[in-house]
């Protein structure tokens, strides 16, 4: 047993990181929100984004779940906008979605991410009815009825961009907490801001070991707890990281309230907490 | 990323288990809790046991008459004897996971050949002198005194909340050498002594627990003689050595109790469904957020050992990290069982209502929550001390 990074794993997430780095930057996207970044997604197809799991005989990268999960928390941590489950999973079916040429979405639970910019939808979103989105780096449509019921593996992803999204704010607060005086002193010296970072810290490192865990299992109950986590440690961590942001926090321009709004919507998506604490009950 | 064992490792729990199928029939009804020699009887006798077996010390290095396992076997082996039900450490604790550690690496070769053999045999029982009334997370504020006189040290003071203190042979003591000065910062004067409890001038005098119980002690020392041999480490350089010993604290203290707290969600829900609670949603999704907890945990032990295991054995600040989440899911546990229970949580002859009583003690010992969350803060993610 092993459960730490292999080397080529860590290279993996080092390389995700520059590209997404190099390629994206939230602040840009708001300049045209509701606009998918066509050449972004045609980049990260590029770069085997999402072929990353498709089988190397279908022109694929032939990594696993693991893998793709440690992509999709890049993702997560970058805030990178579009249906990127929806296209990843839709590798090698959908012409296109491999090479990030086709843009896929997929009718989750009630909602419909990115439907107007998409080429491709999996479900029935004919009586798709638009929202005015939360996050203004997410447009979606909500459909009438029970909706429909992602995939174990969409869970995951799901759950693994909201770890990215969790370790994140982690830092942005801790890094912010070291800058910013006040009384004399930074006020990461205070034991009040000192103990919200670490009750960050605590939660990421929970949700990763559960995300992880359940790549390598991909056992279902164990998939719907590391989304209940990896939710839990999104929105929380964004609120804390807020918090500790001060008065700078609560603007626009801070790109804190990006990820609490993304992180919203993701709580939305796969299995909501309370489908989730279900399914782990009826598993008990 | 890879949570298959190895075919040794998988052997190896095979043996194990084997063992445990074989061992566990013959073992004598476990004391009641209240009966310290009793339990002392019991929990040192299942001891020897498993040094007959080879399994006693299995993480402790060769040379220090362990086995020399892998931290992974050493979780296969808490897995495994929990699953099983087999005993805990119980008043082994101090010898096998705090003093012995500490001696083995820090102590010289005459002290690792004197104190480690009995304990690993199940004949020596340790516990731990560190808290005092006026030191408990400022440890390095301890004011027990011992000076020098000849061969000896001379020792006076009192410690407080030793856990086994009734019932132990030594004591692993924290004492100042050298007064606290503007030239001597108050860590650099303790020294860390190896004290037998039947020394005279030791009074123990047992505390009552919350649970009812007398779980520890205060000791009071009045000028005890202790010889300069059972110094471990230099002279003023205890609270390095005692370091060490809480690193190994809280390393690998909680593998077993994860997977029984594991086992004690299943019994809950079981219980929920025989009693008609489980209609309640409210109560139902609790239970299966707390699974996700437990669960998690047990993925992060994981998680932890890899890291152990990378890192030569060493527990890394993730241990800080473990404790304080699983502190807390604990006590939500048997709040949890205390809803499932109703009523019958009010009644001490149920045994989870004995255990949401103990697990009050979690986010306190070995470092309380606000002090491991400094440690966190401070140490992972580099945030300035202050006060
Ligand atoms: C069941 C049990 C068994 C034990 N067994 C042993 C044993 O065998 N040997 C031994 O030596 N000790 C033992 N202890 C003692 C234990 O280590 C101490 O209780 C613990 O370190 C806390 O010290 P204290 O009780 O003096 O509390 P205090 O240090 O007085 O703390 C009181 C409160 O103040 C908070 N606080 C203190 N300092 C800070 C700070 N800097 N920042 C923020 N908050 C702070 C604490 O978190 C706590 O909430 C045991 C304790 C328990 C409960």
């Amino acid at each position: 047993m092993d459960f730490h990074l292999t080397d080529d794993q860590e290279a993996l997430r080092k390389g995700t990181r520059a590209i997404l780095a190099g390629r994206f930057s939230p602040r840009e996207a708001m300049d045209a929100p509701g606009r998918l970044d066509r050449d972004l997604w045609r980049a990260l197809g590029d770069a085997g984004f999402f072929a990353l799991a498709l089988d190397e005989a279908a022109g694929g990268v032939g990594l696993g779940l693991p893998e793709a999960v440690l992509a999709f928390e890049e993702a997560g941590r970058a805030l990178l906008p579009g249906p990127a489950v929806a296209t990843f999973l839709a590798a090698g079916r959908v012409p296109g979605a491999a090479e990030g040429t086709a843009v896929v979405t997929a009718v989750d639970g009630v909602l419909v991410p990115w439907l107007a910019e998409a080429d491709t939808v999996r479900g029935d979103a004919a009586e798709a009815v638009p929202l005015r989105s939360v996050d203004p780096l997410t447009p979606l449509h909500r459909v009438p009825g029970a909706g429909r019921r992602a995939s174990a593996e969409a869970v995951l992803l799901t759950a693994a961009e909201q770890l990215g999204s969790a370790g994140r704010t982690c830092e942005m607060a801790v890094k912010y907490a070291r800058e910013r005086e006040q009384f004399g002193r930074p006020i990461g010296a205070f034991q009040a801001v000192k103990h919200l970072c670490a009750q960050m810290l605590v939660r990421t490192e929970t949700a990763r070991a559960a995300v992880y865990a359940a790549a390598l299992t991909r056992d279902e109950t164990e998939t719907a707890g590391a989304k209940l986590l990896a939710d839990d440690a999104a929105t929380r961590n964004a609120g804390d990281c807020l918090q500790v942001h001060g008065g700078m926090g609560f603007t626009w321009e801070a790109e804190v309230h990006l990820h609490l709004k993304r992180a919203w919507v993701r709580a939305e998506l796969g299995r909501t907490a309370a489908e989730a604490e279900e399914t782990l009950a009826e598993a008990l | 990323m890879d949570l298959t064992y190895t075919a040794e490792e998988e052997e190896f729990r095979a043996h194990l288990t084997e063992w445990l199928a074989r061992t566990l029939p013959g073992l004598p009804p476990r004391p009641d809790p209240l009966d310290w020699p009793g339990r002392r009887v019991y929990d040192t006798g299942w001891q020897r046991r498993l040094y007959d077996a080879g399994y006693a010390g299995l993480h402790w290095p060769v040379d220090a008459g362990g086995r020399g396992a892998t931290p992974t076997q050493h979780l296969i082996f808490l897995e495994e004897t929990e699953k099983a039900g087999a005993p805990y450490v119980g008043a082994n604790f101090v010898g096998l996971l705090h003093a012995g550690p500490t001696i083995a690496s820090e102590g010289t070769p005459e002290q690792r050949a004197r104190w480690l053999p009995p304990v690993l045999k199940g004949e020596a029982v340790w516990c731990q002198g560190f808290s005092e009334p006026g030191a408990g997370s400022d440890l390095a504020s301890l004011r027990t005194r011992a000076w020098r006189d000849g061969d000896d040290y001379v020792v006076s003071g009192s410690k407080v909340w030793t856990s086994h203190a009734e019932v132990a042979d030594w004591c692993e003591l924290l004492v100042r050498t050298r007064p606290v000065s503007e030239a001597v910062p108050k860590h650099r004067g303790i020294t860390w002594l190896a004290m037998p409890m039947d020394a005279p001038g030791v009074t123990v005098r047992p505390l009552r627990t919350l649970a009812g119980s007398t779980e520890f002690a205060e000791v009071f020392l009045d000028e005890v003689r202790v010889p300069v041999s059972h110094r471990v480490g230099a002279e003023n350089d205890g609270w390095r050595v005692t370091m060490v010993t809480l690193s190994h604290e809280r390393g690998a203290a909680f593998v077993g109790e994860v997977v029984a707290c594991r086992r004690v969600l299943g019994d809950l829900a079981r219980e929920a469904r025989a009693n008609g609670r489980w209609g309640d949603a409210v109560l139902r999704r609790r239970l299966g957020r707390l699974s996700a907890e437990f669960t998690a945990l047990w993925r992060l032990t994981q998680w932890n050992v890899s890291e152990a295991q990378r890192s030569g054995g060493v527990p890394g600040a993730g241990g800080s990290v473990f404790k304080l989440r699983y502190s807390h899911a604990r006590q939500e546990l048997y709040d949890a069982a205390a809803e499932v229970l109703g009523a019958g949580a009010l009644d001490l002859g149920h045994e989870w209502t004995m255990d949401r009583l103990s697990s009050l003690s979690y986010t306190i010992a070995a470092g309380t929550s606000q002090i491991q969350r400094n440690i966190v803060a401070e140490r992972i993610l580099g945030l300035p001390k202050g006060r």
